[in-house]
C-alpha cells in the first residue's frame, strides 16, 4: 500500500515540475546541535531563506541522533513526516522500504550529482536508481593524531604499518607518555577497531567481512590477527579510559600526556579549536593500511503533502549538495566537501590530505563505508559487531574466541 | 435520577482512569507482546512469525550478561540495603538526642536523581580522581580500587551506589514498623529482664513482617527498573559488563533499530516483574478476603 503511494506520488512530481508559485516549505529535523555543528547549520539556514524558503527547525538533541530517531519514528507513524532528516548509511535505505521516502531524482539530474559525487558515497543516496538523499560532507574515520612536540621528543615518527605503531608506543611508555589516548565507550571501541581491521584485512577483506558479512571473512586468520592487536592497543592505553569521552582523549594529546589518537576528523575540530596548527602542533595521518573509511552525513528527503513543501526539498536539496554550502559547511564541522569540484583553497592540510586520498582510494575501489559509524550496515549488525568488539577489548578474551562470538553474533542479529 | 447517579458517581469518577489504564497499561502490554512476535526493525510491523525474537534474545552472550547482572545486581541490593537499613533504625531507634537530624541525613540520598548518584560515584570510584587516587596520594602506592574499570567487579561498584541511595529509605520504613511496635511488649519483656538485643531478634524483628515486604517489594522494582544509575555511573560498561535488561531494551530499541528485539527483552522483564509481584498481590487479596 505504501509503497503504491510512494508511485503515485513520483507520478504526480514528475508530471508536474517544481511549481513556482509555491513558496518553498521545509521542516528539517537534525541533531546538530552543539557548537560548531549549529553554527553549520545555520549556514544552510540562512541560505535558504536568501532563496525565498522558509525554514523551520527541528533541533532533537541527545543520544547521538537516538532522540531524533525517536521523534521522526513518531512523526512518521502519525502520518506527518518532516520535510529533511538527518540521516545517513543504510538507514537511508531502511527508511525507503518503510515507504517513507520522496524521490529527488529531478534535482539530483539537473545538478549532476552523478559527476561530482565519488560513485560509493552517491550509492548511499540512491534508493533503487532514485535519488533520496542529499549528502553534507564526508568525515574520515581511519585517522591517527599526534602530538608533534611529544613525538620529536622521543624520536618516534608517525607510524605507517601496525609493527612501527607497537614499536614507538613501546617507546613511548618507557618514557611515561600514554602511547594511545582512548576512551572506553563501545564506539570508541569500535572506531579503532575498524581502523585496525582496515589495516590489517586490507580494503577487499574489509569490505567482505563488513559490508558483506562474509562468514569466512569474518572467521579468518586475517580476523584473529585484528583481535590480537587489539589486545596489544588495549595494553597501551591507560587504566582510566572507561567511559572517557573522546574529546576527552583529544586533550590529553593536546597536552602531551599522550602522544596518539585514532578517531575521525572531527578530533580535528577540537585542535583547531585549541589554537592549534596542523603540521606544527599536532600531526594528522592517516591509520596504517590502505584505504579511506568515510562516514557521510546527508540530509534524506521524506514524502510531504503539498507543492509548497515539495518545492522546499528540491531547493534544500539543490543548496546542500551546492558548492557554496558544502564549502562553508565544511570549513566549519572540520570534514570535507562531499563533491569533488569544490575548491579546497581555504582548507588547512589534513583537510587536503582527506581529500587526496578520497580521490586516490576511489578510483582503487578502497574508498569504503565506516561499519563502527553506520555507514557499513544496518543498526542490528553493526550493534552486535560492536558488541563483540567491546567485550574483547574489555576483558582478557582471547581472539580465537572474539573471532567465533563475532561469526555467531552476525548470525543471530540478522 | 437523584437515586441513579447516587449508584453511579463511584463508576462514573472512576470511568476515566480505569479506561487509561486499560489502554496505557494493559493495551500497550499486548502490544508489545504481539511486536515481540514479529520481525519489526525499524518500524513496527504486524505479520506474526513464532518465537523468533525469543530465540534471537536467548542466543545472545549480551542478553546472558544483562540477566546475570541483573540477579547479581537485584540480590545484593535487596539484601545489603535491608541490612543496612535496618541496622541504622535500630541505631536510630535507641532514644538519641538528634535523631530528627541524622534521619534527615540518612534520608536524603533518596531525594537525589539517580542519575545524580551515578555521576557522583562515577567520580569517587574512578582510580584517577577518586578514592584510589586519594589513598595512593597520602602514600600508600599499592592500594587499588578499580572497581568501575574492571569488568567482573563494575556490577559490584553498582552495588555500592545503588545502596548509598536507597537503604535511607529503607531505615524510614524500619524506622516507622520499629515504632509501631506496641511499647507494652517491649516494656514487659524488659521487666522481664530480657536482653536488648534479643528482644529486637525475638519480639520488635518478627512482628515487622509486613514492613520487610513491603521493603522488598519496594526495592525489588528499583532494582529491576533500574537503567539511569548504570548509565550514569559505567554507561552499561566497560564493553557491556555492566549492562541490566533495562539498558538492553533501551539499546535495541532506540540505537539499533531492533524494535521486535526489544520488545521481546521487555517482555521477559516483565515477566520476572510478575514472578515476584504476583505471589505477593495473591497473598494480599487472600489475606483480605479471608
Amino acid at each position: 500500500m505504501r509503497r503504491i503511494t510512494l508511485t503515485a506520488l513520483v507520478a504526480v512530481t514528475l508530471g508536474n515540475p517544481v511549481s513556482v508559485l509555491a513558496e518553498p516549505q521545509a521542516e528539517v529535523l537534525h541533531w546538530w546541535t552543539s557548537g560548531g555543528e549549529a553554527k553549520s547549520v545555520a549556514v544552510l539556514q540562512q541560505e535558504f531563506a536568501a532563496n525565498g524558503g522558509t525554514w523551520t527547525d527541528m533541533p532533537v538533541a541527545g543520544g547521538g541522533g537516538d532522540a531524533a530517531m525517536t521523534a521522526l519514528r513518531a512523526r512518521v507513524l502519525s502520518g506527518n513526516a518532516p520535510t529533511a532528516v538527518q540521516l545517513k548509511g543504510p538507514a537511508i535505505q531502511e527508511w525507503y522500504e518503510e515507504g517513507a521516502l520522496a524521490d529527488i531524482s529531478a534535482v539530483a539530474e539537473a545538478e549532476g550529482w552523478v559527476d561530482v559525487l565519488p560513485a560509493s558515497i552517491a550509492g548511499h543516496m540512491r534508493c533503487e536508481g532514485t535519488w533520496c538523499a542529499a549528502p553534507v560532507n564526508v568525515h574520515r574515520v581511519d585517522w591517527i593524531w599526534a602530538n608533534a612536540g611529544v613525538l620529536e621528543a622521543n624520536g618516534v615518527s608517525m607510524p605507517s604499518t601496525w609493527e612501527e605503531f607497537n614499536a614507538a608506543a613501546e617507546k613511548l611508555q618507557a618514557a611515561g607518555i600514554i602511547p594511545l589516548a582512548h576512551g572506553g565507550q563501545a564506539w570508541q571501541d569500535a572506531t579503532v577497531f575498524e581502523a585496525v581491521a582496515l589495516g590489517i584485512l586490507g580494503a577487499d577483506g574489509f569490505r567482505k567481512a563488513f559490508v558483506e558479512l562474509d562468514e569466512n571473512a569474518l572467521t579468518s586468520d586475517a580476523m584473529v590477527a585484528v583481535f590480537d592487536q587489539m589486545r596489544i592497543l588495549r595494553g597501551h592505553v591507560d587504566r582510566n579510559f572507561s567511559g572517557r569521552d573522546w574529546n576527552l582523549a583529544t586533550a590529553m594529546v593536546m597536552n602531551g600526556e599522550a602522544a596518539f589518537q585514532i578517531m575521525g576528523d572531527w578530533a580535528k575540530g577540537e585542535f583547531l579549536a585549541a589554537g592549534k596548527v596542523p603540521g606544527e602542533d599536532f600531526l594528522c595521518a592517516s591509520t596504517p593500511g590502505d584505504g579511506f573509511l568515510y562516514n557521510v552525513d546527508s540530509f534524506a528527503m521524506f514524502n510531504v503533502d503539498g507543492d509548497d513543501k515539495r518545492a522546499g526539498q528540491e531547493l534544500l536539496a539543490k543548496l546542500i549538495v551546492g558548492k557554496n554550502f558544502q564549502k562553508v559547511f565544511n570549513l566549519n564541522k572540520g570534514s570535507i566537501p562531499a563533491r569533488t569540484d569544490v575548491s579546497l583553497d581555504e582548507f588547512d592540510s589534513c583537510a587536503h590530505l582527506s581529500a587526496e586520498d578520497m580521490a586516490a582510494s576511489s578510483e582503487g575501489g578502497s574508498l569504503l563505508p565506516s561499519y563502527a559509524h553506520g555507514m557499513a550496515l544496518r543498526g542490528a549488525q553493526a550493534g552486535a559487531i560492536t558488541d563483540v568488539v567491546t567485550a574483547h577489548f574489555n576483558s582478557d578474551m582471547s581472539s580465537a574466541d572474539a573471532v567465533e562470538m563475532l561469526a555467531n553474533a552476525v548470525a543471530n542479529s540478522m | 435520577m437523584a437515586a441513579w447517579l447516587e449508584r453511579n458517581v463511584p463508576r462514573i469518577l472512576l470511568a476515566p482512569s480505569f479506561l487509561a489504564v486499560l489502554v496505557f497499561v494493559y493495551g500497550f502490554i499486548a502490544w508489545t507482546a504481539w511486536v515481540s512476535m514479529t520481525r519489526s526493525r525499524l518500524l513496527p510491523k504486524y505479520e506474526i512469525e513464532g518465537f523468533i525474537q525469543y530465540e534471537r534474545l536467548f542466543a545472545a552472550p549480551r542478553w546472558d550478561t544483562a540477566m546475570n547482572n541483573l540477579f547479581i545486581f537485584g540480590a545484593l541490593f535487596i539484601v545489603v540495603s535491608m541490612l543496612l537499613g535496618l541496622l541504622l533504625a535500630i541505631l536510630l531507634d535507641q532514644k538519641i538526642r538528634t535523631e530528627g537530624a541524622l534521619r534527615t541525613i540518612y534520608l536524603y540520598p533518596m531525594a537525589l536523581s539517580m542519575i545524580v548518584t551515578g555521576t557522583a560515584w562515577k567520580w569517587i570510584m574512578n582510580p584517577g580522581l577518586g578514592i584510589e587516587a586519594m589513598v595512593r596520594g597520602w602514600g600508600f602506592d599499592e592500594f587499588a580500587f578499580d572497581w568501575v574499570i574492571d569488568p567482573d567487579m563494575a556490577i559490584y561498584a553498582i552495588v555500592v551506589a545503588a545502596v548509598w541511595q536507597a537503604s535511607g529509605f529503607v531505615m524510614a520504613l524500619f524506622l516507622a514498623g520499629l515504632r509501631s511496635v506496641d511499647e507494652e511488649i517491649i516494656r514487659a519483656a524488659r521487666v522481664d529482664g530480657i536482653p536488648t538485643w534479643s528482644i529486637y531478634s525475638a519480639i520488635i524483628i518478627p512482628s515487622m513482617a509486613p514492613i520487610f515486604l513491603s521493603a522488598f517489594i519496594v526495592l525489588a522494582h528499583l532494582a529491576i527498573k533500574s537503567f539511569d544509575l548504570v548509565i550514569a555511573l559505567t554507561g552499561g560498561g566497560p564493553g557491556y559488563a555492566t549492562d541490566l535488561p533495562a539498558t538492553y531494551m533501551y539499546a535495541m530499541a532506540f540505537s539499533r533499530g531492533d524494535i521486535g528485539q526489544a520488545a521481546s527483552s521487555a517482555m521477559v522483564m516483565m515477566t520476572v516483574v510478575f514472578a515476584i509481584v504476583v505471589p505477593y498481590l495473591y497473598s494480599e487479596l487472600r489475606a483480605k478476603r479471608g
